[in-house]
């Protein structure tokens, strides 16, 4: 595969910060890893991110604590505020870094969760976006009213249900329904706002929408999840694609080919959807101490007992009292999913063929438990020095295999201090980012066309 | 005696005809500037608290505004650039999803270091049910039932983490002491919920919960709102709240300063003159409740005045306090912070 089948010399990098909430990759025993969940915590963040031109500000989700072997996960940073009220705090604080919202599309509603992000994207002048996930944790229903859960297929039937349900919603209000003098008639025109009525397999909503269109016409909408299913939602209903291709240069680019593919059978510009993968960035100021550093940072996440942990689910046991530095267990995973293993390392897969892989991979590479849970879990991303690191990024965006990356410090709230005091400067130099804020909408950061259902509206328009 | 003032901050104003007289043009109402604007000036008045009231419902009719931004943004969006001054959306009890009612509250109270509050809210209007899909509740005993579920629950959510959760133990590599952290498995009658909270327990332990005087058992709150068309009304409804076993009971007041035109009736009691004789119906009040919630008719008309009249008069009568920086809400209203449900369960059972 070469690099250049989709050139683009000019292309700008663009950086998100994904403060993911609940996760491993935390080094939370560093002292100067603070709060999970104090405000400043997130306040120091977001400023730290609009300080280095960030487009956006992310947050995740996660509706239940995490389990293993029925009791709730303690190794871990868990623990996170709720997504829309927070950014909702840090709007009133930034001027001008987009703030992303993960919200689920089976636990929620559209007339409620369509007014909550367009009250945010209101609140924060045009700079609210949501990241549109499925939820696949089956046990996350007990929690809501609904109880249980979708399957996969419908999950993404629903979701897609769901985001039309939420454009029309946005969509409503006329543009210019709201009076722009107190002694006009009346304060909205009478018929500048539309009841929504839809019925549909997943919907029974009517409504009179509460909010005008915002100045980015609605909340930019990211997805994130990867089945063709996910994919296909991506290509016809989203902007963004928050991808987990963002290790590999061939992965990625061959992701973005397949992505690229199915915007254009949607109908849709190739570029129309822009993909920015998660990834972790380890840096160190000489390239002789890149390699002591990545081996520090993945020593801080993967404690003994966390890499137990990764392994215990796949093997369907606890493995708590066993030896990380030793090899894998002797005997076979229990094959069929029965005890309710939640976390993130089996990832739906045939727990007896993982731990076939896992074992050629320690035989081959004499690992220890702790080191194959590290090969095979962690996403390491980049690291060198920041102008390799530079050089890096911009030739990944160059050649096409990404927009820009969605970077977790592994560190909180510092992590991103060195990201922006020393890596944005070099990607400053090679005029692969922004040297300050263009626009002030969160689609203007990412240089988007017009909101979909706008475009949908005026094309028929010219048709018609 | 002191008395606690709240002001109520939706939409333009009590009155209809608000928007025409709002120091902005209509369509600047649903901005970030024209929330933080007034949040900031109710808090440097020495508010104790403003409150944001809401529906998933076009808030007016009539030729009046038909736009809102929901309430818990709107008081997150002001919570870190206030520093004193309580903030205290209206949620409702019957459709909400109490799990995320639960967390978007709690998140308020980090976002505000502890100013969170709560107006449970009941949605009588079946508008609500078609928006979201869901079968209509309407007769009272049904929609007492879900109140008291939903109150039952977001309050129990943030009970479930106790207060030192989060150990951090480098020795056994646990940042969490699940045994702290708890399952409710409650059991409703329309539905039930897991837990435990995805928020760690709030800042306050427990967020201010208001409720309104006969519908919310007094029992489930720490401030019931209590009205009445008239003053002696209003003190008759106080007393009968203190008897039922209210904590503290807040009179809610339409006021009209700046316009005089007196707001359309609306079971308050409203007021509408000079600010001397606004002073002298709060001091007359004093004697009967332990804070009031002002309406105001035109809030760009009536809060300038209350702010640079009425509020300091009280201030100095020694009638009303500002609040302190630093305070919680709860500290501020004379409120304890609650330990956790769970652990008191577990300190009665060690000492027996
Ligand atoms: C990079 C990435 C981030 C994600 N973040 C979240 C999240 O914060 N909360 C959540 O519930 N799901 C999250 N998901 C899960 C997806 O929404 C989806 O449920 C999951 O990937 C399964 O769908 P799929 O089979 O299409 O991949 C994420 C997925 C990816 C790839």
């Amino acid at each position: 595969m070469t690099d250049n089948s989709y050139a683009r010399p000019g292309a700008q990098v663009h950086l998100g910060v994904f403060f993911q909430g609940v996760n491993h990759t935390t080094i939370w025993s560093d002292p100067s890893s603070g709060s999970q969940i104090d405000f400043e915590t997130f306040r120091r963040v977001a400023l730290t991110a609009e300080r280095g031109l960030f487009d956006a500000f992310f947050l995740g989700e996660g509706l239940r604590l995490r389990e293993q072997e029925g009791k709730i996960l303690d190794l871990d940073i868990v623990g996170r505020p709720d997504a829309i009220t927070q950014l909702a705090a840090l709007a009133g604080i930034t001027r001008h870094i987009g703030l992303v919202a993960t919200q689920n599309t089976t636990y929620n509603e559209p007339a409620d969760l369509a007014r909550r992000l367009s009250g945010l994207d209101l609140l924060s002048g045009g700079r609210a976006g949501w990241n549109a996930v499925t939820t696949d944790n089956a046990w996350t229903g007990e929690n809501f009213r609904r109880g249980g859960f979708l399957d996969h297929a419908d999950r993404y039937e629903r979701a897609g249900q769901f985001l039309d349900t939420a454009r029309a919603i946005w969509d409503a209000w006329a543009d210019g329904a709201v009076a722009t003098r107190t002694d006009a008639p009346s304060w909205a025109t009478p018929d500048g706002v539309r009841e929504v009525s839809r019925r549909t397999s997943q919907f029974d909503v009517t409504i009179t929408p509460t909010l005008p269109r915002s100045g980015q016409g609605h909340p930019v909408i990211f997805q994130a999840g990867d089945s063709p299913a996910g994919r296909d939602f991506a290509a016809a209903h989203t902007d963004v694609i928050f991808s987990r291709h963002g290790t590999h240069f061939d992965a990625a680019l061959a992701f973005a080919e397949d992505i690229r593919a199915r915007v254009r059978r949607a109908g849709r510009p190739e570029d129309d959807v822009k993909i920015l993968p998660g990834t972790q960035i380890v840096l160190a100021e000489n390239a002789s101490e890149v390699e002591e550093k990545v081996r520090w940072v993945l020593e801080g996440q993967y404690t003994g007992q966390t890499a137990l942990s990764l392994v215990g689910q796949v093997w369907g046991r606890d493995l708590s009292d066993r030896d990380p530095d030793g090899p894998l267990p002797e005997f076979d995973p229990v094959p069929a999913p029965i005890s309710v293993t939640r976390g993130a390392a089996r990832d739906g897969k045939d727990p007896l063929a993982i731990a076939r892989e896992w074992r050629a991979l320690a035989e081959a590479q004499n690992l220890s438990l702790r080191q194959v849970a590290i090969a095979t879990t962690q996403r390491s991303g980049f690291a060198g020095t920041p102008g390799q690191v530079a050089d890096e990024l911009t030739r990944w965006v160059r050649s096409g295999a990404t927009d820009g990356f969605n970077i977790s410090p592994y560190l909180v709230p510092t992590g991103l201090d060195e990201i922006v005091d020393l890596l944005v400067p070099e990607l400053q130099e090679r005029g692969s980012y922004r040297t300050e804020y263009e626009g002030s909408t969160l689609r203007e950061h990412l240089g988007l066309r017009p909101a979909l259902s706008r475009r949908e509206v005026e094309s028929r328009q010219a048709v018609g | 005696m002191s008395l606690v003032l709240g002001i109520e901050l939706d939409g333009e104003g009590a009155h209809p005809e608000a928007w025409r007289r709002a120091a902005h043009t209509p369509d600047r109402l649903l901005t970030g500037r024209t929330v933080a604007d007034r949040v900031a000036a109710a808090e440097n008045a020495g508010f104790t608290f403003a409150s944001f009231d809401d529906s998933l419902l076009p808030p007016g009719a009539g030729g009046g505004p038909v736009g809102r931004i929901d309430a818990v943004n709107r008081a997150a969006f002001v919570a870190a650039t206030t520093s004193t001054i309580g903030l205290v959306p209206v949620v409702g009890t019957t459709y909400a999803e109490p799990f995320h009612t639960s967390s978007q509250l709690a998140t308020l109270d980090y976002a505000s270091r502890g100013r969170g509050g709560w107006i449970a809210a009941r949605d009588t209007d079946p508008r609500v049910a078609s928006a979201l899909g869901r079968a209509e509740v309407t007769a009272p005993a049904d929609l007492a039932q879900e109140e008291r579920d939903a109150i039952t629950v977001v309050r129990d959510l943030w009970d479930s983490w106790e207060d030192d959760a989060v150990i951090r133990d480098y020795a056994t590599g646990r940042f969490l002491d699940r045994d702290r952290v708890h399952y409710l498995d409650f059991q409703g009658e329309t539905y039930s919920v897991k837990g435990p909270a995805i928020v760690p327990r709030p800042p306050q332990g427990q967020l201010v919960v208001f409720g309104r005087a006969g519908d919310t058992d007094p029992s489930l709150v720490d401030v019931v709102l209590v009205s009445g068309p008239t003053v002696e009304d209003t003190v008759e409804a106080a007393v009968r709240a203190k008897a039922g076993g209210a904590v503290l009971v807040f009179a809610e007041l339409d006021v009209a300063l700046g316009a005089s035109t007196p707001a359309q009736p609306s079971g308050r009691v409203s007021f509408a003159g000079g600010a001397t004789g606004l002073v002298d119906l709060l001091r007359t009040l004093d004697a009967h409740v332990d804070g009031v919630r002002l309406h105001p008719a035109v809030v760009d008309e009536d809060l300038p005045v209350l702010a640079r009249f009425v509020v300091p008069a009280l201030l100095r009568a020694g009638i009303a306090h500002r609040p302190v920086p630093g305070s919680t809400l709860r500290g501020t209203l004379g409120l304890d912070r609650p330990v956790t449900r769970f652990q008191a369960e577990r300190l009665e059972h060690s000492s027996r």
